[in-house]
C-alpha cells in the first residue's frame, strides 16, 4: 500500500485534508443545485404565478391547479398511510414478540420502500384507475403515493415508539390501565413528534413523487374539485413543461416552488427531532 | 368484559395494519405478473430478456440493450458516489468538528429530499449543454446519466454509512488510540474494517436507488435503445422504457411493458436479498435504510 512510504502523521495529515474536502464538495454540490434552480426560480415566482391558472397549455400564466392538485394528492397519501403505518408500527412495538410473522411484515416493508417509483406507476394504471375504476383522479394518485409513504412512516414511527421508556408502560400498567389504554394514553403522545416527523416524510415523498402518478391523475391542467377529477401535480407539471419544451420559465418557477418546500420541510422535521430528542433524554 | 372484548378487537385490528404492506406486495406482484406474463410467454423468456431489439411497431421485445443501460448508469454513478459518499460518512462521523456536522446533517437531508424531477430538470439544463460542450455530441448520454445519479445516491450511502460507523463500539477507537495510532489508522485499521458489512448495505440500497431512479435519467440518458460503445453513447434504462411508452402502448406492447416492469422487479429483489443477507448474518444495523 502506499501508505507503507508515508509517515503515519503525514499520511494523517492527508487524509484529515481529503476528508474535510468531500465534507465541503458535498455541500457545495446542494448549494449549486438548489442555489441556481431558487435563482432563476424566484424570478418567476409571485402571488399572480402561484394563483393564477395556467393560460396556453403551460406556456403562460401560473401553477394554481398545480399546487391543488399536489395538495390533494399528498394528503389522500397521509390520510390512508398515516394510519396503517402507525398502526403496523404499534402492533410490531407494543403487541408482537420476535418471531416469523414479524420478520416477514418487515421485509414486507423493506420491499414496498424499494420498488421503483414506475412498478407502482404501473400497478396504480392496473389497480386502482383500471380494476378499481377509480379512473384517471387525484384519489388514484394519492393512493398510489400512500403505498410509497407507507413504509417510511411505518419505519419512523417504529423508531420513535421503540424509544419511549419501558418505565412509561410500566407506571400506566400498575395504575390499572388496560393495554390499549396504555398505548392511547401513554405511549403515543409521548411519541407523537416523532410519529409526526415520520408522517411529514411520508408526506414529503408523495409531494416529490412524479413517476408513480404518471398513468394515474391524468395531467389535466384544470382545477381538481372532487377527489375523482384527474389533476397535475406539481412534480408532473415540471416533468411536462420540461421535457415538452414548453416554457422553460414556468419549469424554474415550479422547480423553485418544488425546492422551497422540500427545504420546508428539513427546517421542519429537525426542530421536531431536536424537541423529541431533548424531551426524552432531559428526564 | 366490555373492556376485554374491546382490546381483543384492537389487536386484531393492528394485526391488520401490520399486514398490510405484505398484502399490498402481493397484491403489486400478481397484477404486474397478470399484466406482464402474457408478452412474455408469447414472445419467450430467453428471447425477452437477452434480446437486443426492441420494435413494438415490428413486435419485438428483448430488453437486454435496457438491461446493459441500467447497469451501466449503475456502475458509473457508483464508482463515483461510493468514493465520495465513503469518505463524506467518515468524515461526518469521525472527524468534523459538531459545528460542521450540524451543517452536514441537513445537507444530507435535503439532497435526499430534493424530487428526482428536480435532478432531471437541473440535468436537462444545465448537465446536458455543458457535456455537449465539453465532450461534443448531443450531450444526452449514460455518462450525463450517471452524474445525475451519483448525486441522488450520495445521501443514501452517506447516511447508512454513517450510521454503521456510529455503531461500531467506542473501545474499539480507544483501545487503537490507546497503542499509538494515529486518527488515520485506526479509522483505516479499526473503525472501518468493522463497519464494513453496514458500508456495503449502504451501498447495495444506493444501487437500487439507481436502478429504479426513472424521470431524472429519462430526462438526460437520451433513451436510445442500442448497446453503447462508450460511456458517451445514449441509452436507455429499464425505467425509462416503461415511463416513455406506457402513454401509448397497446395489446402486446402494453404486456411487454408489464413485462419490464417484472425484469427490474427480479433486479431490485436480487439486491434486497444481498442487503437482507447481510442484515441478518453480520447483524448489520442500518438506522433508517431504505433501498
Amino acid at each position: 500500500m502506499l501508505f507503507r512510504f508515508i509517515s503515519p502523521k503525514t499520511s494523517q495529515k492527508i487524509m484529515k485534508t481529503v476528508f474535510w474536502a468531500s465534507g465541503i464538495l458535498t455541500i457545495i454540490i446542494l448549494i449549486i443545485i438548489i442555489g441556481y434552480i431558487l435563482l432563476e426560480g424566484m424570478k418567476v415566482i409571485n402571488l399572480e404565478f402561484l394563483l393564477s391558472n395556467p393560460v396556453d397549455s403551460g406556456r403562460e400564466g401560473g401553477i394554481f391547479p398545480m399546487i391543488i392538485s399536489s395538495l390533494y394528492v399528498t394528503l389522500i397519501s397521509g390520510l390512508v398511510a398515516a394510519p396503517l403505518g402507525v398502526g403496523a408500527a404499534v402492533y410490531l412495538t407494543e403487541y408482537s414478540r420476535e418471531g416469523h410473522v414479524i420478520k416477514l411484515i418487515r421485509f414486507g416493508a423493506e420491499t414496498l420502500a424499494s420498488i421503483p417509483s414506475i412498478v407502482f406507476g404501473l400497478f396504480g394504471l392496473s389497480f386502482f384507475v383500471v380494476f378499481l375504476g377509480l379512473g384517471w383522479s387525484v384519489l388514484s394518485g394519492g393512493l398510489v403515493l400512500a403505498l410509497m409513504a407507507l413504509p417510511t412512516i411505518f419505519k419512523v414511527a417504529e423508531v420513535s415508539i421503540d424509544a419511549v421508556p419501558e418505565s412509561y408502560r410500566e407506571g400506566s400498567l400498575a395504575l390499572g390501565s388496560t393495554k390499549w389504554q396504555t398505548v392511547y394514553r401513554v405511549v403515543l403522545p409521548a411519541a407523537a413528534p416523532g410519529i409526526t416527523t415520520g408522517i411529514i416524510l411520508g408526506m414529503a415523498r408523495s409531494i416529490s413523487e412524479a413517476a408513480a402518478i404518471l398513468f394515474a391523475v391524468g395531467a389535466a391542467i384544470t382545477v381538481p374539485i372532487s377527489i375523482f377529477d384527474p389533476g397535475r401535480p406539481l412534480p408532473l407539471h415540471l416533468y411536462i413543461m420540461a421535457t415538452e419544451g414548453i416554457s422553460l420559465e414556468n419549469a424554474y418557477g415550479t422547480a423553485a416552488v418544488l425546492v422551497i418546500i422540500v427545504l420546508i420541510i428539513t427546517i421542519v422535521t429537525n426542530t421536531l427531532v431536536e424537541r423529541y430528542q431533548k424531551k426524552m433524554m432531559g428526564r | 368484559m366490555n373492556n376485554r372484548l374491546e382490546e381483543y378487537l384492537i389487536e386484531k385490528g393492528l394485526f391488520i395494519t401490520a399486514i398490510s404492506s405484505i398484502i399490498i406486495i402481493l397484491l403489486i406482484i400478481t397484477f404486474i405478473f397478470i399484466e406482464g406474463f402474457p408478452a412474455i410467454e408469447s414472445y419467450g423468456v430467453l428471447n425477452f430478456v437477452f434480446g437486443s431489439t426492441w420494435a413494438p411497431l415490428k413486435g419485438d421485445f428483448g430488453v437486454l440493450t435496457m438491461i446493459v443501460g441500467t447497469l451501466g448508469i449503475t456502475f458509473l454513478a457508483l464508482a463515483m458516489a461510493v468514493p465520495l459518499s465513503l469518505l463524506c460518512a467518515i468524515f461526518m462521523a469521525e472527524i468534523a468538528p459538531s459545528s460542521m456536522r450540524r451543517i452536514l446533517k441537513p445537507v444530507i437531508e435535503t439532497l435526499a429530499g430534493i424530487p428526482s424531477v428536480v435532478y432531471g430538470f437541473f440535468g436537462l439544463i444545465i448537465l446536458v449543454p455543458f457535456m455537449r460542450e465539453q465532450f461534443g455530441g448531443t450531450g444526452f448520454s449514460m455518462l450525463t446519466a450517471s452524474v445525475i445519479l451519483t448525486v441522488m445516491i450520495l445521501p443514501t450511502i452517506i447516511s447508512v454509512t454513517v450510521d454503521s460507523l456510529r455503531s461500531v463500539p467506542y473501545e474499539y477507537k480507544e483501545a487503537s488510540l490507546a497503542l499509538g495510532s494515529t486518527q488515520w489508522q485506526t479509522i483505516r485499521n479499526v473503525i472501518f474494517p468493522a463497519a464494513l458489512p453496514g458500508v456495503i448495505t449502504g451501498i447495495i440500497l444506493g444501487m437500487g436507488r439507481a436502478i429504479g431512479e426513472t424521470l431524472a435519467v429519462i430526462m438526460v440518458a437520451g433513451n436510445v435503445t442500442q448497446f453503447p460503445t462508450s460511456v458517451m453513447d445514449p441509452v436507455r434504462a429499464l425505467t425509462s422504457n416503461i415511463a416513455l411508452e406506457m402513454g401509448y402502448a397497446t395489446g402486446i406492447h402494453y404486456n411487454a411493458l408489464f413485462g419490464t416492469a417484472i425484469v427490474l422487479f427480479f433486479m431490485i429483489m436480487i439486491l434486497l436479498v444481498a442487503a437482507n443477507y447481510l442484515h441478518y448474518k453480520k447483524k448489520v444495523v442500518i438506522g433508517g435504510g431504505y433501498l
